[in-house]
């Protein structure tokens, strides 16, 4: 599904990637973990064509295809998703108006029928619902105002309606409450499927209780230095990265 | 700020030709000789065969404004008009009077169906009669008979003058006196037509009402003139549309708007600007010098501007209220957006002078390109009016590194039991903003115009509910190509 060889990025002319290589096949739900300042937003960014962070060699493989080139908006009508860190607050825009132009651009880009508003407030409902998002939530503007966590959720509402193919939740765990993580765990899993995969960045082993990994692997430097299964993530919890960081050095 | 600046130059390329009503109707035209001078103001008079006193007006008008400057106190920039290098009249050739459409010159029929204004009686708007101006003179008049049996009068400037001169004389020039300002003096001399509107005491006009100005003909100027009065206890909702074609020479527009509310009466104008803006290089476009103004002459009465100003090379205009009466009400609500080079200078003036009167002042002013966007306000006091209140909120919308938004707003106050409240904010578009929403698959300039009507959501929301989805994308129209 995704292939990432040997990938630089650079930011504001600084190298951050360093040689990234990563392959998730469809069906596998990964995890990066990684010290503060590693590359892991960065990454994420990249994934989704972020204006400023520039491929300086090697290559991003997603259904066999390249996707370096592309606008972010055409990467998330090929399903390409991201749960951002920190959301975007977008004043004056409700969030309902906010997720039907968005549903409905992706639709167009892929030449499929427009949803209209009764349509879609249906599914919004629906989907809403799972993910404790009430009415009064959707009318409010996208994100103005919402709590950490609340933004959080925005967040995963909008994954489950768009249902991407790949989906990267940076971060999403961090600042949710215990009920919320398993209301967001549980909306990711809904969507693990055998023509679908996800890239989970996490800090906190807590959540792969939840959404349980086929791999985990730790982003230092800017490069993946150690790949393995889900057992990866309780050993970074007992012992942090120093002693990984050395081995691999 | 990478990002913003590639989608503008991504989109600066696709803009060239945006302004889709910029085409000329080739028709037969009448105009007075080029130039202004006393002879001129006695053509137009003639042309429409005006009574002496009307003439007299025109002329004591024209005499005050030779003595006159222009003013230049607003912040804008550009060269000086020659006022004599300019056709001051300019009517369609047809026959002298239009009874039904099937007499308007079918060119004029196509070409304001190409504006999207239907006048052919059977694709008319539902419930909102139109007055169509075709340069200096109205072509016809819908639902003439419809809106007769309710008593009101709905019917051009010059017809007023000839079937209802009692009422055009009563009211004519007293809420924008003759000398009242550079402009609006020039256009007392030379006007030429417009709307007249008349609602009768107790009467709640049965439809919205509306005028389509267009300017056609080249290098004329245009100078329309709209009354309105509201007697005791009536309502009305009227709006006003423009267009012109897209021409290299800038094209002089100097209207002016009259509006009286008796007790109890409301008056709802609003207004959608969209006249030629100029080329995105700052070629071209309309000089928009207006002159509004509403006079809650009643107790109890309202007038309620709204406007979308989203055209003009140059907009220096202030709708304004003066609230006379006691209890009397006045809002603003305003939307103005300059892309490219355009300039604008807008903003209104409230007028206390009766006791409790209260006004509103929602702007929100959206700057693109290379534009200059300035809010300009003036909430007065008077010391009589015992108990008033103003609230005015004046949001400013940067897109892109290079253009400029200003607030200037003057408050007076000569009682002490007054209240005013003043917000203010100024926000950018930003890159995560952008970044945000083409990542949800929006592509850039579609998230713009999300973004700005969000921004304007309070303000589109007091448009009469036929315009206000074609406000909304009218919107989206005037950003492309914008952010620089
Ligand atoms: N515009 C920029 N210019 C220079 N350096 C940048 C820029 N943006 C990010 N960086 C640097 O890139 C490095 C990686 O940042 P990134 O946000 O990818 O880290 P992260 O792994 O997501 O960290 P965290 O766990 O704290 O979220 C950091 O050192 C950061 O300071
Ligand atoms: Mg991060």
């Amino acid at each position: 599904m995704l292939e990432i060889r040997n990938l630089h990025v650079e930011v504001g002319g600084k190298e951050i990637l360093k040689g990234l290589t990563l392959s998730i096949p469809a069906g596998e739900v990964h995890a990066i973990m990684g010290p503060n300042g590693s590359g892991k937003s960065t990454l994420s960014y990249t994934l989704a064509g972020r204006d400023g962070y520039v491929v300086t060699s090697g290559d991003i493989l997603y259904q066999g295809e390249s996707i370096i080139g592309l606008l972010p908006e055409q990467r998330a009508a090929k399903g390409v998703f991201l749960a951002l860190q920190y959301p975007i607050e977008i004043p004056g825009v409700t969030t309902m108006t906010f997720l039907r132009t968005a549903l409905n651009a992706q639709r167009k880009a892929r030449g499929e029928q427009l949803m209209d508003a009764a349509q879609f407030l249906r599914l919004v409902r629906a989907k809403g619902k799972t993910l404790n998002v009430n009415d009064e939530m959707l009318r409010r503007p996208l994100n103005a105002g919402f709590s950490g966590g609340e933004k959080k959720r925005a967040e995963i509402l909008q994954m489950a309606l768009f249902e991407p193919k790949f989906a990267v939740l940076d971060e999403t765990d961090s600042g949710l409450d215990i009920d919320a993580l398993k209301l967001v765990a549980e909306g990711v899993n809904a969507l693990r499927g055998p023509d679908r995969a996800m890239l989970v960045i996490t800090h906190y082993q807590r959540l792969l209780d939840y959404i349980v990994p086929d791999h985990v692997h730790v982003l230092a430097g800017g490069r993946i230095i150690k790949s393995g299964g889900r057992e990866l993530a309780l050993e970074l919890e007992k012992s942090g990265y120093d002693d990984i960081i050395k081995a691999a050095a | 700020m990478a990002a913003v600046q590639e989608t503008i130059d991504t989109v600066g390329t696709l803009q060239t030709d945006k302004y889709k009503y910029g085409f000329v109707t080739d028709i037969e035209s009448d105009r007075a000789p080029k130039g202004l001078n006393e002879d001129t103001v006695r053509y137009i008079s003639a042309a429409k065969g005006e009574p002496q006193w009307l003439l007299d007006w025109r002329l004591e008008a024209f005499r005050r404004w030779k003595e006159m400057h222009e003013p230049n106190w607003a912040k804008l920039r550009y060269p000086t008009i020659d006022f004599q290098d300019a056709y001051y009249y300019s009517a369609p050739r047809r026959k002298p009077k239009l009874n039904s459409l099937d007499e308007v010159d079918p060119d004029l029929l196509a070409t304001y169906a190409k504006l999207g204004i239907p006048l052919g009686e059977q694709k008319l708007l539902a419930n909102v009669a139109v007055d169509a101006v075709f340069d200096s003179v109205s072509v016809v008049t819908t639902f003439k008979e419809k809106l007769g049996e309710a008593g009101v009068i709905f019917c051009s400037f010059s017809e007023a003058v000839r079937e209802h001169p009692e009422l055009v004389r009563k009211y004519l020039g007293t809420v924008v006196p003759a000398s009242d300002n550079f402009y609006a003096t020039l256009n007392s001399a030379v006007f030429s037509d417009g709307s007249f509107v008349y609602i009768p005491p107790g009467v709640r006009c049965p439809m919205e009402l509306s005028t389509y100005f267009r300017i056609n003909a080249a290098e004329t100027g245009q100078f329309e003139r709209t009354l309105i009065i509201a007697d005791r206890d009536s309502y009305v909702s009227y709006l006003e549309g423009c267009t012109a074609p897209q021409r290299d020479e800038n094209q002089l527009h100097a209207a002016v708007v009259e509006l009286v509310a008796l007790d109890n009466a409301e008056i709802k104008y609003s207004t959608v600007q969209n006249w030629y803006p100029g080329d995105e290089t700052g070629k071209g476009g309309i000089y928009n010098f207006v002159t509004k103004r509403g006079d809650c002459r009643g107790a109890h009465s309202k007038i309620s501007w709204t406007q979308v100003e989203t055209g003009s090379a140059i907009t220096w205009k202030y709708p304004s209220c003066i609230l006379r009466g006691d209890n009397s009400v006045g809002e603003f609500y305003s939307i103005a957006i300059a892309n490219n080079y355009q300039q604008a200078d807008t903003g209104t003036k409230m007028i206390h002078l009766g006791r409790n009167t209260r006004s509103r002042i929602v702007s929100k002013g959206i700057s693109a390109g290379y534009a200059q966007n300035t809010y300009r306000g003036l909430v007065s006091v008077h010391p009589k009016a015992e108990g008033a209140r103003n609230f005015t909120q004046c949001d400013s919308l940067l897109i892109g590194g290079h253009c400029g938004a200003h607030t200037v707003p003057y408050i007076e106050s000569r009682n002490p039991t007054a209240k005013l409240e003043h917000e203010a904010t100024t926000s950018k578009i930003s890159e995560d903003q952008l970044f945000y929403a083409t990542s949800r698959g929006i592509p850039a300039e579609e998230a713009i115009a999300l973004i700005v009507n969000g921004f304007c959501r309070d303000v589109l929301q007091q448009l009469p509910m036929e315009f206000a989805v074609e406000a909304q994308k009218l919107v989206g129209i005037s950003l492309e190509g914008s952010v620089g």
